[in-house]
């Protein structure tokens, strides 16, 4: 079949449509990194020191032509920022996408199924109570307390799916109630804490890139390294799992156990982000839509461009978080919630094919 | 290449028996037999049971003189490709994906300009080229089940199992589709079996019928022997005739007894 005198027009024509089809998808995936890139560098400038464009560009290529209040300014303070932007944007692209591909419902994300108040409520027992789920962690305890809770919710939320009959509904319903479980207790733990841990929690629950610190953004991409390469190895199961269960199963997929190991790696993802930044809502579910949207579900592209798509809104949000008002930061938390609800509703009112029904 | 049997097979969906030391005699590669029974035989479920979906309590399925359940999962679903039964999926995946996500069977990242054409050709030969950019969220029932058959057909397999192929399509398409499985599975020098509802479908391209029920196998033989046997009466409860068509072949009919 590889003689290409034997094929008929028709296949070969069908051929040119597929290729073209990865090539507008590939040219989608550069024009969206370079989009992000701008982003950046956008987001180092924006703010009080009236920084040029192309200075901060110089200086974010050659550190050493920086002055001692550029160093500062650039290295120190908005560039951790405007990266941990990038990297908590991909990471809970990524959770959202494959979540709902492994749970197959186009609600799953972070926020939705709960995981998000889960590691909250396992920040705040670090926070007020000085607890740690495991001890002997040092400074991680925070993180780890939230990435604890988060994966008992999800192992939860994963028995719930093993159930028979229980049905899409049924599982955002669970996460749902996940969500008011753990807000409840976390109100309890409100209730009984002193004013500075309240204005900790607080702070901590809307959701602020400002405790971005190299380390955190180092870990940030330690994680995406290890979980991206190996979510796009797992592509072509991810893909065939969308078919249906029993699809996949047919083709040799372990439809059990790539559904734990995913969702063991989407735990990771979410609750290391929300650990770092607090609760960040709409951007693990809008990012992977949009893609969706744009190139389809073949994971080869929806996984890269998921990734790229929530690095892109949270990247465009620490910007519109800084220029509102002048002098202000808001916490992102707010921000996202704010221009995701009415773009949300806007995509779907745009959306001319229907995917999930 | 080498027949498929099957021995002595046992299994239960929790407390509830299927089967009990079912076997069938081999089924001889290169011609298609379909397997036939009332619904809920234990169709769908035999054939889980030969690609090694599911577990038997006791019981061995060969493949010549290979004990499938000598290989890995893996391997076992490369050599014996199932199709279950008919699905609709709503993902935003184009046709020729979900068939080129087939014919890669989970292996190798790069897509080469081989593989491109092989799937092309194969929409093509299974006439649903114009679909090809098509999200398989928005095909009729009909048209899933024909990919459905194309993602089989593509790989290259020593035994096919369709869980009934045609149950979505119209009277041409059945007669095409099974066209495709039958010349497909002669010209491979495969093992091909068929789960079919209608009777006279199988009548006509099957070289052997399997008929199954009450966890049993009942009859196994050529259409003439097994449409005329007793069992099928007494197995789907109605009564039977067959008589000759005007193109020399068998028809039946059913009447409620």
């Amino acid at each position: 079949m590889s003689d290409s005198s034997l094929v008929s027009g028709e296949a070969l024509s069908l051929v040119r449509a597929y290729k073209l089809r990865n090539v507008r998808r590939a040219a989608l995936i550069g024009i969206a990194f370079l989009l992000l890139a701008a982003l950046v560098v956008i987001d180092v400038t924006t703010g009080p020191a009236n920084l040029s464009i192309w200075r901060t560009i110089e200086v974010i290529f050659d550190r050493s032509l920086a002055t001692p209040k550029e160093d500062v300014i650039i290295w120190q303070l908005r560039l951790p920022v405007a990266i941990m932007a990038i990297a908590v944007g991909a990471m809970l692209g990524v959770a959202g996408a494959e979540m709902q591909t492994i749970l197959n419902n186009p609600l799953a994300d972070p926020f939705t199924l709960g995981l998000s108040s889960a590691a909250g409520f396992g920040a705040a027992l670090a926070i007020v109570l000085g607890w740690s789920v495991i001890p002997g962690v040092g400074g991680l305890f925070v993180s780890v307390n939230a990435f604890i809770f988060a994966m008992l919710t999800s192992c939860a939320l994963f028995l719930f799916t093993r159930l028979r009959g229980v049905t899409p509904e049924a599982m955002i319903l669970v996460g749902i109630a996940m969500l008011f479980t753990f807000n409840a207790l976390l109100a309890f733990l409100q209730y009984g804490a002193s004013e500075i841990q309240l204005a900790q929690l607080i702070f901590w629950q809307l959701g602020s890139l400002a405790r971005a610190t190299w380390t955190k953004v180092g870990v940030c991409f330690v994680i995406l390294a290890l979980i991206l390469p190996w979510f796009m190895y797992r592509s072509w199961a991810l893909t065939a799992l969308r078919m249906g269960e029993d699809k996949a199963a047919a083709l040799g997929v372990n439809v059990g156990l790539l559904r734990i190991s995913v969702l063991a790696g989407v735990s990771l993802l979410s609750a290391v982000a929300v650990s770092f930044v607090g609760a960040i809502a709409f951007v693990g579910l809008v990012g992977p839509h949009i893609a969706r949207m744009i190139v389809g579900e073949d994971q080869r592209g929806f996984l890269p461009l998921s990734a790229l798509c929530g690095a892109l809104i949270l990247s465009g949000t620490s910007i519109a978080s800084k220029a509102i008002t002048p002098g202000i930061v808001y916490p992102i938390g707010m921000i996202t919630s704010l221009i995701g609800i009415p773009f949300f509703i806007l995509l779907i009112l745009g959306q001319r094919k229907r995917h999930w029904q | 290449m080498s027949a498929l049997t099957a021995e002595n097979l046992t299994f239960s969906y929790g407390a509830r028996r299927i089967f009990d030391g079912v076997g069938f005699d081999p089924i001889i590669p290169g011609q298609l037999t379909a397997l036939i029974g009332p619904n809920a035989a234990g169709k769908s479920t035999l054939f889980r049971l030969i690609a090694g979906l599911l577990k038997p309590e006791t019981g061995k399925v060969h493949l010549g003189d290979t004990d499938l359940d000598t290989l890995s999962t893996r391997r076992r679903l490369e050599r014996v490709c199932f199709m279950p039964q008919f699905f609709t999926a709503n993902a935003a995946l184009s046709v020729f994906d979900v068939v080129m996500m087939a014919h890669k069977q989970l292996k190798g990242w790069r897509v080469s300009e081989n593989d491109m054409i092989i799937v092309g050709t194969a929409l093509q030969e299974a006439g649903i080229g114009h679909l090809s950019e098509a999200y398989v969220s928005e095909l009729s029932g009909g048209q899933s089940q024909m990919v459905s058959v194309t993602q089989a057909l593509i790989r290259k397999s020593d035994v096919y199992l369709f869980d009934e192929p045609t149950s979505a399509l119209d009277l041409r398409h059945q007669l095409e589709v099974l066209g495709q499985i039958k010349s497909a599975v002669a010209d491979r020098d495969a093992i091909g079996v068929v789960a079919l509802h209608d009777l006279n479908l199988a009548a006509r391209f099957a070289d052997n019928l399997i008929l199954i029920g009450e966890g049993r196998i009942l009859a196994q033989g050529p259409p003439a022997e097994v449409l005329r046997a007793d069992a099928i009466s007494n197995t789907y409860g109605v009564a039977i005739e067959t008589t000759i068509g005007p193109r020399e072949e068998l028809i039946v009919h059913a009447y409620a007894s």
